[in-house]
């Protein structure tokens, strides 16, 4: 156990708009392995929401099970959190979402819990746009068990024991583009610079946003032969541009030449900006998306940043043509038709 | 009527069993649902079954209408009219026909059935139908129309509460009221120019039926979800309790949308499977919004890792489990009582649930809206317990009930000014000595009142512990809350005799109807039986002191391995000597009959003549 505290040096103790400091959106002490990547993200997550001035009570954490599922209760102590069981987070998350869309909601998963045993409500409930972030804690392994493979090993690669993969990995982010993520972006847990701005993006993106994050597991996959270890990943990592978030009312002050950077505008007003290394790379077409995702895979290499955006996207609740009053704030005169209406649909049916 | 007949026809008035043989997919349903409408608009009890196979076109499909002045609304057995318009199931339908009953066929092919104790009615009906129709797909409809046109003559039904039910029907398409109307006419005048009439069984006006509506039990529980409070609904299909969410949507998106803004006060999400149903209504029962889902059998099984997530992170939840046939995939499309075990004590670990067992479409309607309060004021899964028999069959039934003075039970939830007001919120500290704890819906406050759900053991305070002693602490305060459940959900019926020393009956549910029948012909019998039907589980002192009371007592259901007995035994003690099982479990409802003749048998050592 590492008792690692994300972000516990405030030497001036910054305060943002709402008047609280980093250590207002802080959590419990982790009990994950010292050096473990879900650490950093949860130190990405605290950084992200302080710097958008979040209400921390008005956010809500689920997860499922595995380590990047006890995450949660190591950031933002006073939001509510809900630990729920192995692979289903995004059904919670979709019933509460419906419940109250007031809230921002932060589901943290792992690659066991989203690439296997929940494999389904994942897809399903980025294919009903679900407006949240979904964080997938991607370490190749089942840490909590001792380092079985996961479905998003690559072939070549080999477990703690030396022995091989046999079947090949899922890519999160080509599948999630496919079936209609309307923000889809990679990155790795210890690039807090590239990682911190996508997940404010994510955060002011309305929509299922899909933060696929290589996050190596120190103790069962961070050996030479892995491909989710910190020296594979930095040595194969090709970021596809550097990403800057600029919120809603702020003077874009990016270090782009202006030639050279995309800036995509998120439903809020709010905007990212992109650096481009390709000139035909364009993050709102999906198919540029996946080809170039099956290009970078294909050189051997990890590519991350911003890989796809529609913020034209219309959310579960848009679509379902739910109030603009959270449902479960209605009161029982909104909810019960009352006894007139009942006499009249019993004499509908006599 | 050519055959002659050996033994004299049956002559009934207002007491009889119709049966209708069809292919399904072929329209014959609606028409078969406008001849049981019209007898209970004359003010006669009806109860309509359906037996239909789990296919889409071309099985053979029937409906049962038992009319009976007397009010029993269970299965009778036996078929003193035969409407055969399948071929392929001639055989069956012709040889079920009781002695002296009647069959009427489509005589465009003619056959000659081995039968000399029926009276055969032979009408032409697709000859007759291809005649006055030019479009294929009207002349196979009006078909069924036409043979509902025919009986009106021969069983003296009202020809203008036929006629008027075409126009409500058709209310919305107009030009469909014509071509029907005609095809009623085809039927009843070949039937006047052609045969005699009325048979020996007919109908007659009666007033039985003030204050009763027709209605199934789905459709109910979907109207008391809306009258519940529920807002958030999601299901996946499955026979037979798809109609409980389409219910739900049918009158929420009429009674549930916002007058101003005209968007839905209510969704209902069609989920990829029962885990994500079960999952997403309790995402919504977290975050303080009544929701539920509607299952049958194999869905209890797959949502049963989740009901014990709720059961031990105290969630509210409303399940509808509207049984089949079981085990595994089953009889999807017939009835049984046998997931009571499997829902009582769903999920692994030491769990039990709070369950309601209504016995028709009004108490469907009540318990559905009940449940709400009571998951919410017990933190828990509530499970409406009801039956494909219960939940598919159209059921004449007190009419619905609402006192608009009667308030929502949102139960223990603290609102930011009564966090304000404490100094130590632990989200399971058992504050009122009832097992209940306070919680607190996500976004209440901005420092206070925060907790993390889980389905690890935790403390007091929500914090996850390994610490033994303080699991166990947890687990006896839900034994603890599972009591005050009982002195909250509905009490049994209990209905003894006047005779002391009776034996007892227990009975729940969609047995009820066919339980109350029995009851009088063992009266007839000189046999005295105390009625006890449950309503619910946990049982509280009235059915503890109920079975106390008797020395045999006979524990009715439709299920193989007598369930609820085995409940009562393990929940009270009971000896097993005691509850006498008595089961039917073929899929079929229950029938009157069966119970009238077991319990006689014992109760007197002799043969009971039917």
């Amino acid at each position: 156990m590492s008792y690692f505290k994300p972000i516990n040096k405030h030497p001036n103790l910054e305060k943002n708009k709402l008047g609280l400091t980093r250590r207002d959106y802080e959590g419990g002490v982790s009990t994950l392995c010292a050096g473990c990547g879900h650490d950093s993200i949860s130190a990405c997550i605290i950084e992200a929401c302080f710097r958008l001035n979040i209400e921390a009570y008005k956010v809500a954490k689920l997860s499922g099970i595995g380590c990047s599922s006890k995450a949660p209760a190591y950031f933002l102590n006073a939001s509510h959190g809900f630990n729920s069981v192995h692979g289903r987070m995004p059904s919670i998350a979709t019933g509460a979402n419906c419940a109250n869309e007031d809230l921002l909601y932060l589901g943290v998963s792992g690659d066991g819990d989203s690439a296997s045993i929940g494999i389904g409500q994942f897809i399903h409930a980025i294919r009903r746009q679900v407006n949240m972030v979904y964080f997938v804690e991607n370490n190749g392994t089942y840490g909590l068990t001792k380092g079985q493979f996961s479905a998003t090993n690559d072939l070549e690669s080999k477990n703690k024991y030396g022995e091989d993969n046999l079947f090949p990995p899922i890519d999160l982010t080509s599948m999630a583009i496919q079936m209609g993520a309307s923000y889809v972006a990679r990155s790795f847990s210890g690039d807090r610079d590239q990682l911190v701005p996508l997940i404010m993006g994510a955060i002011q993106h309305k929509g299922f946003a899909l933060l696929d994050i290589i996050s190596p597991c120190v103790t069962f996959n961070n050996h030479d032969s892995s491909t989710k270890s910190y020296d594979y990943i930095r040595n194969h990592n090709e970021a596809m541009g550097k990403t800057d978030f600029v919120p809603l009312g702020e003077e874009i002050k990016t270090n782009y030449d202006e030639g050279s950077s995309v800036e995509v505008k998120l439903h809020d007003g709010s905007r990212l900006s992109l650096e481009k290394t390709d000139n035909n790379f364009d993050p709102t077409d999906a198919g540029n998306s996946l080809d170039l995702i099956r290009e970078k895979n294909k050189e051997g290499k990890i590519i991350t940043g911003l890989l796809y955006v529609d913020n034209k996207c219309k959310s579960l609740t848009e679509i379902m043509d739910l109030p603009d009053k959270p449902l479960n704030t209605l009161e029982q005169d909104e909810l019960c038709p009352g006894s007139e209406i009942l006499e009249e649909i019993n004499k509908s049916l006599s | 009527m050519e055959n002659p007949v050996k033994v004299d026809p049956i002559n009934s008035l207002n007491d009889f069993v119709i049966k209708f043989a069809n292919v399904n997919g072929t329209g014959s349903a609606s028409a078969n649902q406008m001849f049981a409408k019209s007898i209970f608009r004359m003010g006669i009890p009806i109860s309509p079954k359906n037996i239909f196979p789990s296919n889409i076109q071309g099985l053979p499909t029937w409906f049962e209408v038992r009319v009976n002045n007397k009010g029993y609304l269970g299965s009778r057995g036996g078929v003193d009219i035969a409407v055969a318009m399948n071929p392929q199931t001639y055989s069956q339908d012709i040889e079920e026909i009781s002695e002296g009953g009647y069959l009427l066929y489509d005589s465009t092919w003619k056959r000659n059935f081995n039968r000399d104790d029926i009276t055969i009615i032979e009408i032409p009906l697709t000859q007759l139908c291809v005649d006055s129709f030019t479009n294929a797909k009207q002349r196979a409809l009006f078909k069924n129309i036409a043979y509902v046109g025919a009986l009106s003559p021969l069983l003296e039904i009202e020809y203008e509460v036929l006629e008027k039910l075409i126009s409500e029907q058709f209310v919305s398409k107009p030009a469909l009221i014509e071509p029907n109307i005609k095809a009623l006419n085809i039927g009843r005048d070949y039937v006047l120019k052609n045969l005699p009439y009325p048979l020996g069984i007919n109908v007659k006006r009666e007033d039985k039926l003030k204050n009763k509506i027709l209605v199934s039990g789905n459709d109910a529980c979907g109207l008391g979800a809306v009258y519940g409070g529920a807002t958030f609904c999601s299901w996946y299909p499955i026979t037979p309790s798809t109609s409980v969410a389409e219910g739900f949507e049918k009158y929420a998106s009429k009674y549930r949308i916002d007058s101003q803004t005209e968007k839905n006060n209510y969704i209902s999400v069609q989920a990829e499977d029962e885990l994500a149903a079960i999952g997403m209504a309790i995402g919504a029962n977290w975050n303080g919004a009544r929701g539920f889902t509607a299952t049958s059998g194999p869905g209890i099984s797959l949502m049963s890792e989740f009901l014990g997530l709720a059961y031990f992170a105290e969630v509210p939840l409303v399940i509808f489990n509207i049984q089949r046939g079981g085990p595994s995939t089953g009889m999807p499309t017939r009835t049984q009582q046998s997931d009571i075990l499997s829902c009582a004590y769903a999920s692994h670990g030491d769990t039990k649930h709070v369950l309601l067992f209504p016995e028709d479409p009004q108490e469907c309607f009540e318990f559905s809206a009940e449940a709400f309060n009571l998951a919410e004021r017990l933190q828990t899964p509530v499970f409406v317990i009801s039956d494909l028999d219960i939940g598919m069959n159209d059921w004449v039934t007190d009419k619905f009930e609402w006192d608009d003075n009667q308030k929502y039970d949102r139960g223990k939830v603290l609102k930011a000014e009564d966090l304000d007001n404490m100094d130590n919120f632990g989200r399971y500290l058992d504050v009122d000595d009832d097992g209940i704890c306070y919680r607190t819906y996500p976004g209440t406050h901005p420092e206070k009142g925060a907790f993390f759900t889980r389905g690890t053991s935790h403390d007091e305070y929500a914090r996850y512990t390994e610490n033994g002693d303080i699991n166990e602490q947890t687990l006896t305060r839900l034994v603890k809350k599972f009591r005050t459940a009982s002195e909250l959900v509905p009490d049994p019926i209990i209905n003894l005799s006047e005779k002391q020393g009776s034996s007892g009956v227990i009975f729940y549910g969609s047995t009820s109807a066919a339980m109350y029948e029995a009851k009088d012909i063992l009266n007839e019998n000189n046999i005295e039986v105390d009625l006890m039907r449950i309503r619910s589980f946990p049982f509280n002192l009235d059915v503890w002191e109920f079975i106390e009371n008797h020395d045999l007592i006979y524990v009715i259901e439709q299920n193989r391995d007598s369930q609820m007995r085995t409940l009562i035994m393990a929940e009270g003690g009971i000896s097993a000597e005691k509850l006498r099982s008595l089961v039917w479990f073929n899929g079929d409802p229950i029938q009157a009959k069966f119970i009238a003749k077991k319990i006689y048998e014992r109760e007197s050592q002799q043969a009971l003549m039917t």
